[in-house]
């Protein structure tokens, strides 16, 4: 083993705690804006402790007081779960079969390449089309076709993950329960899909996160409160004339803490997804 | 039971995902192309072809240049800084201290937190009037007044960069990492018998381990900053003077804010071949990592 002077221990714990500041900062910062009397926040020098704690905001964006800053805040929560959620659902649906399919057929693989490929593709150079094909249809500003334009970012995701869970399936197991004469539907139905569950769910979960997170299709094809997300509501609360910064602070604070919960929770299968396939490339 | 069967069998179960991919993104990237060639407007009819007229204005465009520029730099800057300082952590927490445990859990924190978040807290750290840059500069005396760091061509990019590195450096650090946890013990220890330096060892011992998740992770950073937009957007919109103003921002205010869907549409395909090239000289890079490195 490796023994370490004295000087060279120091060093490390100094280091180490520097990274934990440059790490934890920004988002307490974020934390005590959400808190501060809005006094505190217009103060030269700044009040870096909150002279009180205040969590009023929480309530006043939490709140559906029509017309209000809360009404707004609600709203584009709702569209944001509501686009997440469907566009999960959908790239699901269309993830597992061909997840299934490219896993036990080598031979198709090249087809799951293309899908993967097309992550490289800037958004720019799909939005102009789209744009013109959301507002022939009449699905601009609506939550349903937003959706429908997250599965190019949604689809090919899954269906990487899926593949990847279903690899881990041994074959023979579905091989058996065909010998034994259950048809390939039933097979999948009572032997693979409960096996591949735990996979489906990390999927449907990182989807989920991949869509609030969405920033720029939400920006061109949403206008108004019907279908704005959470992402487009906060870019604006930060570019508008808000007088108080704890406003919006605290917006940013409830549109962080799904991801950052499950980051954190999650924090295992969310390095083996990466490191699997950082390793593997 | 027959391969054919099976391949058919197979096609049928990827139909769906591949109607779907060919609605949302097959079509949409034909009618790119078909839209670059015409003076097309965002609404209204269908717009004139005009041949390479759209590629030829946006190509020799002064506008077209300073943007390349501007996403040139935020890449090679950001992605720089992201790599170095992701290593330099990785390193920091393969070695054993205190508190280590919660460290590593930490580093999901930047990386978790939406985009638009970031960029929005960034935002108001950087505020002209009272933003904490400002306020801690001062009280520490680095700084006799406030200052606009996003307001100020000279120091925009580089406080966005700030951000940008903030966020990602912990996915390097993650893919670093693991790729160090797989480094065996008894090479390490061996080195250090023969009387290995750490930069030596780093550099002969270490390094051969890291390289390819590095290329992968590389890769990765590369095409994400060449398509920055979230970021930009919501901490400057392109601004001041243009001086952040990315190919991806300027493809917008193109195709969106003055509606010429045929002009950003060239520009959005020159943009995609951009990254295309990233992509396949980066991918023939990683193959040739991976396969001197095992």
């Amino acid at each position: 083993m490796e023994r370490r002077s004295l000087l060279a221990s120091i060093l490390i714990h100094t280091a180490a705690l520097l990274l934990t500041v440059v790490i934890v900062a920004p988002v307490f910062w974020l934390f005590v804006m959400s808190i501060s009397p809005a006094a505190d926040l217009v103060a030269r020098p700044l009040n870096w402790w909150p002279s009180a704690m205040d969590f009023s905001r929480y309530a006043t964006l939490l709140s559906s007081i029509p017309n209000s800053a809360g009404a707004n805040f609600v709203a584009s929560l709702v569209n944001s779960v509501l686009v997440a959620g469907m566009a999960t659902l959908a790239a699901i649906a269309l993830a597992v079969p061909a997840g299934w399919a490219v896993s036990r057929t080598p031979a198709i693989s090249w087809s799951l390449s293309l899908v993967i490929a097309t992550y490289m593709l800037p958004p720019v150079a799909l939005a102009v089309p789209l744009y013109m094909a959301l507002a022939s249809f009449g699905l601009l500003n609506s939550v349903f076709g937003l959706a429908l334009v997250y599965l190019t970012i949604l689809a090919p995701f899954t269906t990487w993950l899926m593949k990847s869970g279903f690899d881990g399936i041994p074959r023979e197991i579905e091989q058996a329960a065909m010998m034994d004469g259950a048809s390939l539907f039933a097979t999948l139905r009572i032997i693979t899909l409960p096996l591949a569950m735990p996979i489906v769910a990390t999927s449907a979960l990182f989807a989920f996160l991949l869509a609030w997170d969405e920033f720029f299709y939400a920006l061109l094809f949403t206008s108004d409160q019907r279908a704005r997300t959470l992402t487009v509501a906060i870019a604006e609360l930060a570019g508008g004339r808000v007088s108080d910064y704890g406003l919006i602070a605290t917006a940013g604070v409830l549109a962080a803490l799904p991801p950052v919960l499950v980051g954190l929770i999650m924090q295992r299968a969310l390095i083996s997804g990466l490191t699997s396939g950082g390793v593997k490339g | 039971m027959s391969s054919t069967w099976m391949t058919t069998r197979a096609w049928l179960l990827m139909l769906p995902l591949l109607i779907i991919m060919t609605a949302v993104i097959g079509w949409p990237m034909i009618d790119t192309v078909r839209l670059s060639f015409t003076d097309a407007k965002l609404v209204g009819t269908g717009g004139a072809f005009v041949g390479f007229d759209n590629y030829v204005k946006m190509l020799s465009s002064s506008n077209f240049q300073r943007a390349l520029f501007a996403t040139t730099w935020f890449a090679v800057i950001s992605v720089t800084a992201e790599m170095v300082i992701g290593v330099l952590a990785a390193l920091l927490l393969s070695q054993q201290f205190y508190g280590r445990a919660v460290l590593r859990a930490l580093l999901i924190l930047p990386w978790a937190l939406p985009t638009v978040v970031n960029a929005t807290l960034w935002r108001l750290i950087y505020n002209p009037e009272y933003g904490a840059l400002n306020s801690a500069l001062t009280q520490i005396g680095l700084l006799d007044s406030y200052r606009s760091w996003l307001g100020e061509p000279g120091t925009a990019m580089t406080a966005l960069i700030v951000a940008d590195c903030w966020k990602n450096f912990p996915l390097v650090a993650l893919i670093a990492l693991a790729a160090l946890q797989a480094v065996p013990r008894d090479i390490t220890a061996a080195s250090l018998v023969d009387g290995a330096g750490p930069f030596a060892r780093f550099r002969f011992v270490i390094l051969p381990y890291l390289a390819g998740p590095l290329m992968v992770a590389l890769v990765l950073r590369t095409i994400e900053a060449f398509k920055v937009f979230d970021i930009i957007w919501v901490m400057t919109r392109g601004g001041p003077a243009n001086s952040t103003r990315t190919l991806s921002i300027l493809v917008y205010q193109e195709a969106f804010s003055f509606q010429r869907a045929g002009s950003g549409a060239s520009l959005a395909l020159v943009v995609t071949l951009i990254v295309t090239v990233l992509a396949v000289g980066y991918g023939m890079l990683v193959r040739r990592t991976a396969g001197s490195a095992t």
